[in-house]
């Protein structure tokens, strides 16, 4: 070590010159990097950065956009407490936790066996229903919201007019026609309806998503550890419980964490669905949707951005706990 | 020849300075308001040729938002903006806009406009922040079909609004909604039925007033409505209200003098004939909507602006260009002596109808905009008015709660 130091050193001696090219060559070499990531950097910065350091800041104050940056006014923790003392905060965190569990967890739910299943009939089949279950995921939500709603019309929507079908077949007649009481259900309008009516879309719309995640998983399992268990005589259910399930350990661990993530943030589909409103007696109106009408509608952006940090720190929470629940096995590590 | 060169550069030196000079301007609107700018710009050219107008129209909502956030980093927003009536008492006392009397003397042109728009453009100070572009004159369209057809007269079931209800009652029987949502009865009173000096929601100190005889009165008919049946229990703009329009299966609907052209144009124009207007029930008076023009305190070419927005509220041949493509009704006086006022309008079975609104603009009581408007709109009508009319909640009880709500929420205003 310390000769070649010094051979190179004796070299620098004999050829400044080239010590200044390699210098110059040297930190070229290790600005480089830092210059290919220079138009992320700086977007990360602007668009990111800021924004977080931005609300952080907000949270603290109160601030009615329209006056101004003037009018900006230090309240110190007013924002949070005000949020902690607001019945529509925690009527809209229940209604989010409430979407996100009935929604995410039949996901899953449906999303696995059904993965296992599609495998197991042969890739012709799984290729075309995957591709199937996937589309509703790559469709606008604003425009499969749309026709979710012309779809739940009390009177006119499909859903409705198909209950009534079915219910009036004549065997299931017999025993169903106590539903046509009930009809017609006005999904949007009634309190019990309206979380059910967007957890229904949201179900639609992201199931494919998770299948196409649980099939690549099983898919990696190897196929000496399949046939050893057909070999020690385990049946198809069996195989599913004991062999397919804990390896797709991880890869539940990342579509659940993606679930919660997004549920927590969900928006779009609630607030097309209740036109903006959150729904009879704000049944429908989930977090994200009661900050965005506290910051655009009623213009209080302290207020809202301390319930986008109380948000922020309830995903964190939530997203600890299934880390400690699922442990470093749902990262795959043993 | 050299004497031609010269005269050539002259001339060019001249046509560059002149460019130079002209003020270009950015007017912000949304569709389809945004349309006479473009379509008779020339005119406004003619008469100021050193002022360039560009147009940059938005989505109502994106619209709205997008000068929201331009107000509050002191850059970006129009010149020139448009803003709907819904929005304007939560920005015009803010500060955003400019003092339109103090900069240029607006309230001069006080008598050119229906006294009601004028006073929805003022803040609290008296003072003028936005110009009036097109109002809503409220009447209640009715189909013919269930109304004279039947043996029932408009000027009869407008009595009053039992009159109103007992005729739903009639339709009942015959398997007629009498309207949409109940909710649009309690609205229309709300909206309507305003106390002198107070605004819809607050009164002339700012304090909510929605336990007011008004409140109960018009959360009680609309739970009546529902109880008794009368309504279809769908709201505006859903599917089923498309539908009920363009098939006449329900009765009446409350709304401005836009609607009418909505009908013939998109809506139902297949219902030419088959609807009639007439004044809102009890005698009231009362406006939907409406849309006003604003010069963002932050604008660098005030004059100019303000020159734009006089164009586009005061000529009235640009006023009635909106009125005849738009159907957005004026608010400028001197376009009512138009011909086209006392034609008599096919699509609404030969009424004379534009003199009825003509009428109502005229007699609209003026209520201020109030500053924590849309924080009490969205208690009252997203929340307390569902819950009394879907769920049967105590009208008491419900307006007594949302009021807490109310002057919880305006904390910082």
């Amino acid at each position: 070590m310390s000769r070649s130091l010094s051979s190179g050193a004796i070299a620098n001696v004999k050829n400044p010159q080239r010590k200044q090219r390699r210098s110059f060559n040297q930190i070229s070499a290790k600005l480089a990097p830092y210059g290919f990531l220079t138009p992320f950097i700086v977007l990360f910065f602007v668009f990111s950065v800021f924004g977080f350091v931005f609300s952080l800041y907000l949270s603290f104050h109160q601030w009615n956009p329209v006056a101004g940056m003037a009018s900006m006014r230090f309240v110190g923790f007013e924002n949070y407490t005000f949020s902690l003392g607001e019945p529509d905060f925690y009527k809209s965190l229940y209604n989010t936790i409430w979407l996100g569990l009935a929604s995410g967890l039949s996901q899953h739910l449906v999303a696995i066996p059904m993965a296992y299943l599609l495998v197991s009939l042969g890739s012709k089949f799984r290729h075309f229903m995957t591709s199937a279950f996937f589309l509703p995921f790559i469709t606008s939500t604003v425009a499969v919201s749309l026709i979710f709603v012309n779809m739940y019309s009390a009177n006119v929507g499909i859903i409705n007019k198909a209950i009534v079908a079915l219910v009036n077949l004549p065997v299931i007649n017999w025993f169903m026609d106590w539903v046509n009481a009930f009809m017609p259900l006005r999904w949007l309008e009634d309190r019990t309806l309206i979380k059910p009516a967007i957890a229904i879309l949201q179900f639609w719309k992201f199931v494919g998503f998770h299948l196409v995640i649980y099939i690549s998983g099983i898919l990696t399992l190897s196929k000496e550890v399949e046939e050893a268990a057909i070999l020690d005589g385990a049946n198809w259910r069996q195989r599913f419980w004991h062999v397919a399930l804990p390896h797709l350990r991880p890869f539940i661990f990342f579509g659940v964490t993606l679930t919660i993530i997004g549920s927590l943030q969900m928006f779009e589909e609630p607030f097309i669905i209740t036109n903006g409103t959150g729904g009879i007696g704000n049944s429908g109106l989930t977090i994200s949707m009661f900050l965005y009408k506290v910051a655009w509608e009623w213009l209080d952006m302290g207020w809202a951005s301390a319930m986008s940090w109380l948000l922020f720190l309830i995903i964190a929470a939530v997203t600890a706990v299934q880390f400690f629940v699922f442990g470093k096995k749902g990262l795959g590590e043993h | 020849m050299e004497l031609k060169k010269l005269s050539l550069a002259l001339l060019l030196v001249g046509t560059t300075a002149a460019a130079q000079a002209a003020t270009t301007i950015r007017y912000d609107c949304w569709p389809n308001h945004d349309k006479t700018a473009v379509d008779k710009i020339d005119e406004f050219y003619a008469a100021n040729p050193d002022i360039k107008v560009e147009v940059l129209s938005n989505n109502w909502v994106d619209h709205h938002n997008k000068l929201t956030t331009a107000l509050a980093t002191g850059d970006g927003a129009g010149d020139l903006v448009c803003i709907d009536v819904e929005k304007i008492g939560a920005i015009v006392n803010q500060g955003g806009f400019t003092d339109l009397t103090s900069a240029f003397g607006a309230d001069k042109d006080a008598d050119k406009f229906v006294d009601f728009a004028f006073a929805q453009g003022k803040g609290t100070d008296g003072n003028v922040y936005a110009l009036p572009l097109n109002i809503g004159p409220g009447v209640m369209y009715y189909r013919r079909e269930h109304m004279q057809d039947l043996g029932f007269k408009p000027e009869e079931v407008t009595k009053d609004w039992d009159a109103l209800i007992d005729w739903g009652v009639e339709l009942k029987k015959k398997g007629v909604p009498l309207v949409g949502h109940a909710g649009s009865i309690a609205q229309t009173i709300i909206n309507t039925e305003v106390e002198e000096g107070n605004s819809i929601y607050f009164d002339a100190d700012d304090k909510p007033i929605v336990t007011s005889e008004r409140f109960v009165k018009a959360f009680t008919y609309a739970q009546k409505a529902r109880e008794l049946g009368l309504d279809g229990r769908f709201g505006d703009w859903s599917s089923e209200w498309f539908e009920g329009l363009k098939q006449g299966s329900f009765a009446i609907q409350f709304s401005g003098a836009w609607l009418a052209g909505f009908l013939e144009s998109w809506i139902a124009p297949d219902t030419a004939g088959k609807w009639g207007v007439e004044g809102l029930p009890a005698g009231f008076y009362g406006s939907w909507g409406g849309t006003f023009l604003a010069i963002p305190a932050q604008s660098e070419n005030k004059e100019a602006a303000y020159k734009l927005a006089q164009w586009l509220t005061q000529d009235r041949d640009i006023v009635l260009y909106e009125f005849d493509t738009n159907a957005a009704f004026p608010a400028l006086r001197a376009t009512f002596d138009a011909p086209m006022f006392d034609e008599e309008m096919a699509f609404l079975g030969g009424q004379q109808a534009r003199l009825l609104w003509k009428d109502i603009a005229e007699n609209i009581p003026s209520v201020k905009p109030s500053k924590a408007d849309n924080i009490a709109r969205a208690i009252i009508l997203e929340q307390a008015l569902p819950s009394v009319v879907e769920e049967g909640k105590d009208v008491k009880v419900a307006l007594a709660e949302a009021e807490k709500l109310i002057v919880r929420r305006m904390r910082n205003l």
